[in-house]
């Protein structure tokens, strides 16, 4: 693997190896000793021109854990904000020696400007770019899903027929859009619930089944229940009216989770508006997985870059 | 030239039960033993050994598998490959006799691997390697404990094993290199 | 220094093949086996028109020249020299220069500029409102009135979306013969747009650009062009139904001109997929639906006009991630290659229309003389020769002005044009740009 953009294209045996490789992580990440030499001499860049620590933690654990050396640049409050271009910064990090490059950036597709622009040989993972893609979240939900259904029999397996329904604010959301194609990848059957303000235009033409109703879609029993985070500035732009209406319509409070299957997987990415699209009740259940999400996170953030740095230098894939 | 076949599946199983023999005798027993094989094909042999030993001695001896490939020192320099399973069995190997299986032993950076693997699971009494064939070659100063087969050959030459469980057939060749 | 120069054996655009003898700055003899008249004097040019097609001046009603105010981009003699190597012997330079054009004094200046670089007729376009901010009107009359002699007004780059303030720019613009030229984009339906709203911006989290933003414009412009009973002309049409606006409103009589690019006439959105800037375009590109229906648009006279919205800018502007890149792209070198791919190897068009919707109807838009009847006798002597047999990768030496944001690059296109006429001198030969200095004694004469 050359780069990490997307999960649009990504095929089910790409898919399915990658998870397989963070089944291993997370074993060795079980032992004594946690460390592991494979990535020593090489240098992770964390490029973060978004706050977000949750991310840049889990993907820093992940690059020492295989003892890649870690620089974090926050592009934020730097030079950056300062007028330099996404190019002066590539061409420094290009110069400092870096080989792998974990990039998060308000502007959809500046992780893919870099991977295909020449400034800058590393290899490029996306860890979130604007309302665009979040590949390693998607992989990491695939994976939490997959040894929640499978344990340790995991390796090998898809998620074929798994039913998983996706809520709340998709058209801003690029963990909803990697979740889409990876678990469809994978073979999973997707429902995305939201009012039509929070759909993007097109999702007609999505490997999906769209609707509005929450407690319809629960009714359906699905295996899994995808909760999005609703940001306030959303509702200063009239896409709903208020949180009280947005979260009555579409929030999981106690009454559905009470309704829910106790199978019933209830995920969310976090950062969590507790009350709002899920109530802290259903956050801290039995089904929800928030905090393995965020363990996951950092076997599946090892395996990417593992696929990203071990092995010979490929040409463009 | 024609592959050279140096093995037959019945040299195997000799060699596999004299090496098996010889791990008892020099532990004096099974009751500290654990055997753990390298994948791919020592993982296979690795559990041939152990029912072996568990046969001659009437006890069970652990076995299980160790994947060395997050340990490699040239992952840089081969394709990208995906590392297999570690299982370890339930006793661990916090003071016990780890045996190693391979099935050949070349350059001994595998088994270099092999043993920052056994490090970072644990602390083990000691660590043996029993391999299936020696080629030689070594370009560190590791060398087997237990030998089904001296090979010498030349470093451009291929050593192709092949077993039943992996491969359907079971014979170990060695060829010119392409 | 006045210039003779005979064109032989090129093809006219019904086909007929003639030589051209222009003297003095006018189109002396249209005919067969034409021979320099005894005792020329000054420079002498026989051009070689065989296997040529002869077009007349092409006018572009929508270029970026960018100066005053942004000269990193473009400057005028940058950009008139991108305008000669394309054919066109008059751009019409836009109002969002810093300052703004909008008052005499820069109008005139821009004029000025042009007439000094000689390379084409530069006619600056007047804004609609003060400083392009869409809150009273801008100095029309005195732009009007002034040594430019300002006919096309527009705040072009943005919308002029109060709609009381478009009606009284409408009515009064009447006064002076203009004509208000609307760059048609609803703000508030666009705003933080990126690329055409549909199911790719969606998947590439790119905010969409919805088509209503545009034709919901061009539809309140065009009834209030017909309320008040002035000239409306639709700046860069870019989508299906838009088009359906137009041809509705042209039923009714009203009066309203519409053009279309060449980049709307050939690209289509997936180009946005790879996040490549150079394709980031305002309006932006559409989908292959929206270019069939410009291109039988043009083709059925709903459209009237190509113009390439000429919009340079510097490689840090494009050289970074979509969000953050400038709109526009550079067009004057390669309008007439795009337009022979996208509409006369179609069949959309012959080249007597290329003749009409590039030069004679935009000259009559913007009220340009000369161009009313072509290559003629006694019309001024603007023209150019297009080699429509050969196939070229577009590269960047290809590219004359200051801007290389063009999405050709590395592209084939056919055609190139070999000579450019304007005013009676040459300001292309054997295709290639003649050099300031070449120029300067016909500029110095035909100045005035």
């Amino acid at each position: 693997m050359r780069h990490l953009l997307t999960t649009k294209g990504l095929d089910r045996d790409t898919a399915i190896g990658i998870l397989d490789v963070a089944e291993e992580m997370a074993e060795a990440s079980a032992r004594t000793v946690k460390k592991l030499p494979t990535l020593r001499g090489k240098t992770v860049v964390n490029l973060f021109f978004e706050d977000s620590t949750r991310t840049r933690i889990s993907f820093e654990a992940a690059a020492k854990r295989l003892s890649a050396d870690v620089i974090n640049f926050a592009a934020k409050g730097s030079s950056v904000s300062k007028g330099e271009s996404l190019k002066d910064t590539a061409q420094t990090l290009a110069a400092i020696g870096a080989d792998a490059v974990v990039i998060r950036h308000p502007a959809s597709g500046a992780p893919t400007v870099l991977a295909r622009s020449g400034w800058i040989d590393a290899g490029i993972i996306n860890a979130g770019d604007g309302t665009h893609e979040h590949p390693t979240q998607a992989l990491l939900d695939a994976f939490t899903i997959r040894r929640r259904l499978h344990g340790d029999a995991s390796r090998g397996k898809g998620l074929d027929g798994v039913t998983v329904t996706i809520v709340g604010d998709i058209v801003h959301s690029r963990v909803a859009r990697s979740n889409v194609w990876l678990l469809t990848a994978l073979g999973a059957v997707i429902t995305l619930i939201a009012p039509a303000t929070l759909l993007p235009i097109g999702v007609g033409h999505w490997p999906v089944a769209v609707g509005h109703s929450l407690d319809r879609a629960l009714e359906t029993n699905p295996d899994v229940v995808m909760m999005l985070r609703i940001q306030s500035e959303r509702m200063q732009a009239s896409f709903f009216p208020n949180a009280r209406e947005y979260s009555r319509q579409w929030g999981l409070d106690d009454e559905r989770m009470a309704r829910l299957y106790p199978t019933t997987i209830v995920m969310h990415p976090g950062p969590i508006n507790r009350g709002l699209e899920i109530s802290s009740a259903a956050a801290d259940s039995a089904q929800s997985t928030v905090l393995e999400q965020v363990t996951n996170g950092v076997s599946v953030r090892m395996a990417v870059l593992y696929l990203l740095l071990s092995g010979e230098r490929e040409g463009l894939a | 030239m024609p592959p050279r076949t140096v093995l037959q599946q019945t040299d195997i199983t000799r060699a596999l039960t004299r090496i098996s023999h010889e791990i008892l005798e020099s532990n004096r027993g099974p009751e500290k033993l654990v055997i753990l094989g390298i994948p791919t094909r020592g993982v296979i042999l690795a559990d041939r050994i152990a029912g072996m030993i568990s046969d001659f001695s009437g006890q069970n001896v652990p076995v299980g598998s160790i994947d060395v490939t997050l340990f490699r020192d040239d992952l840089a320099q081969n394709p990208t490959r995906s590392p297999a399973p570690t299982r370890i069995p339930a006793g661990g190997i916090d003071g016990k006799t780890v045996v190693l299986v391979d099935d050949v032993l070349f350059s001994g950076r595998t088994i270099r691997a092999a043993l920052d693997a056994v490090g970072a699971i644990g602390r083990p009494h000691s660590v043996r390697l029993a391999v299936l064939i020696d080629r030689g070659h070594r370009e560190l100063p590791i060398r087997p404990d237990f030998v089904g087969k001296n090979l010498p050959s030349a470093l451009g030459e291929r050593i192709n094993v092949r077993l039943v469980e992996s491969d359907g057939d079971e014979f170990v060749t060695i060829e010119e290199s392409a | 220094m006045s210039a003779t120069i005979l064109v032989k054996a090129a093809i006219l655009v019904d086909g007929t093949r003639a030589d051209i003898l222009v003297s003095e700055g006018v189109i002396v003899k249209i005919g067969s086996g034409l021979s320099m008249p005894a005792g020329t004097s000054g420079a002498v040019t026989v051009i070689d028109g065989n296997g040529l097609t002869a077009l007349p001046g092409l006018v572009d009603l929508h270029t970026h020249l960018r100066e005053p105010g942004s000269e990193q981009s473009e400057t005028i003699l940058s950009g008139s020299r991108a305008a000669a190597i394309g054919g066109f012997t008059a751009v019409h330079a836009m109002a969002n220069t810093s300052p703004v054009a909008d008052t005499a004094g820069v109008v005139e200046q821009v004029m000025s500029l042009g007439d000094a670089a000689g390379y084409t007729t530069v006619r600056p376009v007047g804004a609609v409102t003060a400083g392009l901010a869409g809150l009273r009107l801008a100095e029309i009359g005195a732009m009007a009135n002034s040594r430019a002699r300002v006919r096309v007004f527009s705040d072009d780059g943005k919308c002029v979306s109060d709609a009381l303030l478009m009606r009284r720019a409408l009515e009064y613009v009447k006064t002076f013969d203009g004509v208000i030229a609307q760059h048609a984009q609803e703000p508030r339906l666009t705003e933080g747009a990126q690329m055409n709203e549909g199911t790719l911006s969606g998947q590439l989290g790119l905010a969409g650009w919805p088509a209503v933003a545009e034709e919901s414009i061009i539809a309140r412009d065009v009834l209030l062009a017909q309320h008040v009973g002035a000239r409306l002309h639709v700046c860069h049409v870019s989508t299906a139904g838009s088009v359906d606006v137009i041809r509705w409103a042209k039923a009714r009589g009203i009066r309203v001109t519409a053009e279309v690019t060449p980049h709307h006439l050939l690209l289509t959105e997936d180009l946005a997929l790879n996040y490549d800037a150079r394709f980031k375009v305002n309006p932006p590109l559409r989908r292959s639906e929206d270019v069939r229906a410009l291109r039988n648009g043009l083709a059925d006279g709903t459209i009237d006009i190509i113009a390439t919205d000429h919009a340079p800018h510097p490689s840090e502007d494009k050289d970074c991630e979509w969000g953050a890149a400038a709109f526009g792209m550079v067009g004057l070198e390669t309008a007439l290659s795009v337009v022979h791919a996208a509409v006369v190897h179609t069949g959309h068009l012959s080249w007597t229309d290329v003749a009409r919707v590039m030069s004679r109807v935009p000259a009559e838009i913007g009220r340009v003389p000369g161009y009313e009847f072509g290559i003629e006798i006694g019309a001024p002597a603007n023209f150019t020769l297009y080699d429509s047999s050969v196939s070229r990768v577009f590269d960047t030496t290809m590219l004359h002005g200051k801007g290389q944001n063009s999405p050709y690059l590395a592209s084939a296109l056919p055609g190139q044009i070999i000579a450019t006429i304007h005013r009676g001198y040459p300001t292309v030969l054997d295709g290639k740009l003649l050099s300031p200095e070449e120029l300067a004694p016909y500029a110095g004469v035909n100045r005035g």
